[in-house]
């Protein structure tokens, strides 16, 4: 065990963990933020994205011992008032059905418009590949992008 | 401080309900849900009219929602009905999830019966609260409740006097209840039939604890379970001194065949667990696929002791055929891979079992459980959170026993948590089935059709009364089993998951031999069982032929530039009957799915945009699985055990799905599973249509890849 301080959404956390513990338990477990999902642990799914300085990483194959200097979003934290584009557009779309994978594919989004405010087709599916949607909501996902970035 | 209300003098309301179907209860612990909503401030005062509805005093109104939601949409859908018929506002009610209680029928997510099943008892907990609220301000106004009449959550009389639902709950809770209600009329709608925003957009879309594996309970000890590799294998030994030295780890102990690691937290438990030496040996069988299908395909050779249904004489009729068209068709077993992977939390003392996540099957995994554990049902509650899907995995509730007996060993609290790798070589799988086809073609018609199934600890792999039973006049359905140790059960839209790509693949096959269209052969097949039905009957011309039509319209079939592909497939299941055209282009060689046009009748569409959702789901699913599914054992191990090698579909492999529905004024039926059954068809017509390649075995990806 080794205490860490990270800086998540904006505040400043101490924890006190093993050394090789992905972020994604010491957000889910000691931090009381469950919006960032385990699916598969080992980066193939996408539901445990975050930010990482502003990119969208897997916080499953990311031990907490590497991520002590960096700024850390996660879903909790991506707006004050959950009125990201990308929030209003997951409404506006009705885009979940169980939910599970959500928070990861807007993660991944919200990464993307900041790179590229008006991604094409070939660049979303470039983008959101790497998250699964088990319930195959990937027609709303792409539709509520589009909406997100003025397309 | 919020009091609750409850009028114990009210029993003849739960004898009423009981005989009618509805629901009320007694005693109800309406504050243990979870509210989704907290747009509306809370009211001081509750006034529970039904086990469904409570009405604030300041009118806000709560609708439980007692059936378990795992992405089917019943948490928005199904008090959508309750608020249509009890009429109010939708934005004046709040949804909560209702925990097991017998004051419920059917809380069960399965067989897209949700909607179908309590249809009649959602609309009738609704109508009688309005009209006891009817009643009671009728009372107040010393006016004839015939003379009076509601709308958005307040009451109207013909003087022009109104009063609103939270002044008058407290009088309406103590008022008869009444025995023959109305029934809107289903043109008067105002809810139903509009699309409404899933009820949990909020927290999924802030990240607010919403699943199983969210919860957070008082002492709670996360566990991990090491499960024999091999379905066949018994644990003999096992060296957990690693195990216990992993930071946070507090217990390590066998039970049964497996052997659980207690811990701190999450990550704990699961190094734990890879940590711990075990040692195993043979306990029953060591099976592998290769010999699984070596056996169904001689199976499908042998005739079965008894026929699923026979009519006419096959014998006979293919004895004396122009030609014999056989086809053989097969499917492998798939997991179900739940983007959530199994868990539960589970905290048993002396006194009681408190058991709380996922589940699709409350009331059988409480039975389940007090018969593991030698308990009375009545020291299990169960409560339901939100399900990162369900498929049909969460129908078992083995992990709710394991997670109770942890618990009570541990003598804590636990949350049981599978890791992916446990999820997916754990079982329950969709069983692995093969099927040979046989058509006897006379004078360019079908007159003998014959079916022999295949599948792993499946009674019956047929359906045998499905379409085209009764359109032909010798027919025969018959089915073998293979015995297996390997664990399976129900996958979304079971047995039909398969089943229906083959027989639409081998209808479109025939038609083609023969020379018909897809479209007007299966018409054609229709009105002969309309005109000449031989047997039983089990399906809806008029409406089977409604949903082939309107496909056949929206997609343009046969009207579009040749460089698109099409391919047809048609299929009734679960109530509903769903009608879907792929799309294929090819581009560098390689296909496209592009785009699957679906049409359904499934009655009265209750809520649209869910109802969209479903279809747009099932498609991509039936699509995704036929494409990709790939599961195998070698010596009882899986092949797989994460998404590194075991493919899902992903966005830009998946086509556009356009979506319509056949207008109806029928009582509604489900949508969680028929879109998925048609979709591998269309896709392997469409497929076939475009590389001249005919598609016997799924996945496809063995003979052909997308390109994405």
């Amino acid at each position: 065990m080794a205490t860490y301080r990270l800086h998540i959404n904006g505040h400043s956390h101490e924890v006190d963990v093993d050394a090789d513990t992905p972020i994604l338990w010491v957000l889910r477990d000691v931090l009381n933020l469950a919006g960032t999902k385990y699916g598969c642990g080992i980066a193939q799914c996408g539901a445990c994205t975050i930010h990482l300085d502003g990119k969208a990483v897997r916080s499953c194959s990311i031990a907490v011992s590497s991520v002590t200097d960096r700024k850390i979003t996660t879903i909790e934290g991506l707006s004050i008032k959950a009125d990201h584009v990308l929030q209003k557009a997951w409404r506006q779309h009705d885009v979940p059905q169980c939910g599970y994978c959500q928070a990861g594919q807007i993660m991944t989004a919200a990464a993307l418009l900041k790179e590229n405010p008006k991604p094409d087709d070939a660049a979303i599916d470039q983008a959101m590949q790497g998250n699964i949607c088990r319930c195959g909501t990937y027609n709303r996902i792409r539709a509520a992008i589009k909406s997100a970035s003025g397309q | 401080m919020t009091t609750l209300n409850s009028n114990y003098n009210r029993r003849s309301f739960f004898k009423v309900s009981m005989a009618a179907g509805g629901g009320v209860i007694f005693g109800f612990n309406w504050l243990a849900g979870c509210t989704t909503d907290d747009r509306l401030n809370a009211p001081s005062e509750w006034f529970d009219l039904n086990a469904y509805i409570k009405i604030g005093d300041n009118g806000q109104v709560t609708i439980m929602s007692a059936n378990p939601e795992i992405g089917q949409n019943v948490k928005t859908a199904m008090p959508m009905v309750v608020a249509e018929e009890l009429d109010v506002s939708w934005d004046q009610v709040v949804v909560e999830q209702a925990p097991l209680s017998s004051s419920f029928i059917r809380q069960v997510a399965g067989g897209s019966q949700s909607l179908r099943a309590s249809w009649q008892n959602l609309r009738q907990a609704g109508a009688t609260a309005r009209q006891m609220l009817i009643n009671a301000a009728a009372q107040k106004w010393n006016v004839d409740p015939a003379t009076c009449d509601t709308a958005e959550g307040q009451v109207f009389n013909d003087r022009g006097e109104s009063i609103g639902y939270g002044d008058i709950a407290t009088l309406a809770a103590s008022m008869e209840v009444p025995v023959d209600v109305k029934f809107k009329n289903p043109r008067d709608f105002k809810i139903i039939g509009q699309s409404k925003t899933n009820v949990d957009m909020e927290p999924i879309i802030t990240g607010k604890p919403l699943f199983g594996l969210d919860q957070k309970k008082e002492g709670m000890h996360y566990a991990c379970v090491l499960r024999p590799p091999a379905f066949g294998q018994k644990l003999i030994s096992f060296d957990d001194s690693a195990a216990q030295k992993v930071g946070g780890v507090s217990q390590v102990f066998q039970f049964g065949n497996n052997i659980a690691v207690i811990a701190s937290n999450t990550w704990a438990a699961m190094k734990g667990k890879e940590s711990i030496k075990a040692v195993y040996a043979v306990d029953t069988e060591l099976e592998s696929t290769e010999i699984h299908d070596a056996s169904m395909l001689a199976l499908l050779d042998q005739p079965a002791a008894e026929p699923k249904r026979m009519d006419g004489r096959i014998k006979q009729v293919f004895d004396g055929a122009d030609q014999v068209i056989t086809r053989t068709y097969e499917g492998p077993f798939l997991p179900h891979n739940c983007l959530e992977p199994m868990n539960f939390f589970a905290h048993v003392t002396d006194e009681k079992v408190e058991l709380s996540g996922p589940i699709q099957t409350p009331e059988r995994t409480q039975k389940r459980v007090a018969e593991a554990m030698g308990r009375d049902i009545s020291e299990i509650t169960i409560d339901m959170t939100r399900m990162g899907g369900g498929f049909g995995r969460r129908l078992n509730g083995d992990f709710v026993v394991d997670a109770a007996e942890i618990s009570q060993r541990a003598k804590v609290p636990v949350m049981l948590v599978y890791t992916r790798e446990d999820d997916m070589t754990a079982g329950i799988y969709r069983p692995a089935t093969k099927y040979k086809f046989r058509a006897a073609i006379k004078n360019g018609k079908v007159a003998g059709y014959h079916l022999t199934g295949a599948g792993i600890n499946s009674a019956n792999v047929t359906r045998e009364h499905n379409f085209p039973a009764t359109a032909i006049a010798n027919y025969l359905a018959e089915s073998h089993e293979l015995k297996s140790n390997i664990t399976t059960g129900a996958w979304r839209a079971p047995i039909t998951n398969f089943l229906a790509f083959a027989e639409q693949s081998f209808l479109d096959e025939v038609a083609e031999i023969i020379g018909q269209d897809p479209v007007q052969f299966r018409l054609d097949l229709l009105e002969q069982a309309r005109n000449q039905p031989t047997g039983e009957l089990h399906y809806d011309i008029d409406k089977f032929v409604g949903v082939i039509k309107l496909a056949a319209e929206k997609s343009n079939w046969g009207k579009l530039p040749e460089e698109v592909h099409q391919g047809f497939s048609a299929y009734y299941s679960h109530n509903t009957y769903v009608a879907e055209v792929a799309n294929v282009i090819m581009k560098d060689g390689k296909p496209i799915v592009d785009k699957v046009v679906a049409v359904a009748d499934c009655g009265i569409v209750v809520n649209p945009v869910g109802a969209i959702n479903q279809m747009e789901g099932g498609v991509i699913d039936g699509i995704g699985h036929a494409m990709f599914g790939d599961f195998s054992f070698i010596d009882g191990k899986p092949k797989d055990n994460n998404f590194n090698t075991f493919r899902l579909i992903r966005m830009h492999e998946s086509p556009t799905v356009e979506v319509h529905f056949v207008n109806s004024e029928n009582d509604p039926t489900g949508l969680g599973e028929p879109s998925l059954p048609p979709a591998g068809g269309a896709l392997a017509n469409a497929l076939y249509r475009a590389t001249g390649e005919r598609l016997y075995s799924q996945p496809f990806v063995r003979k052909l890849d997308l390109l994405g």
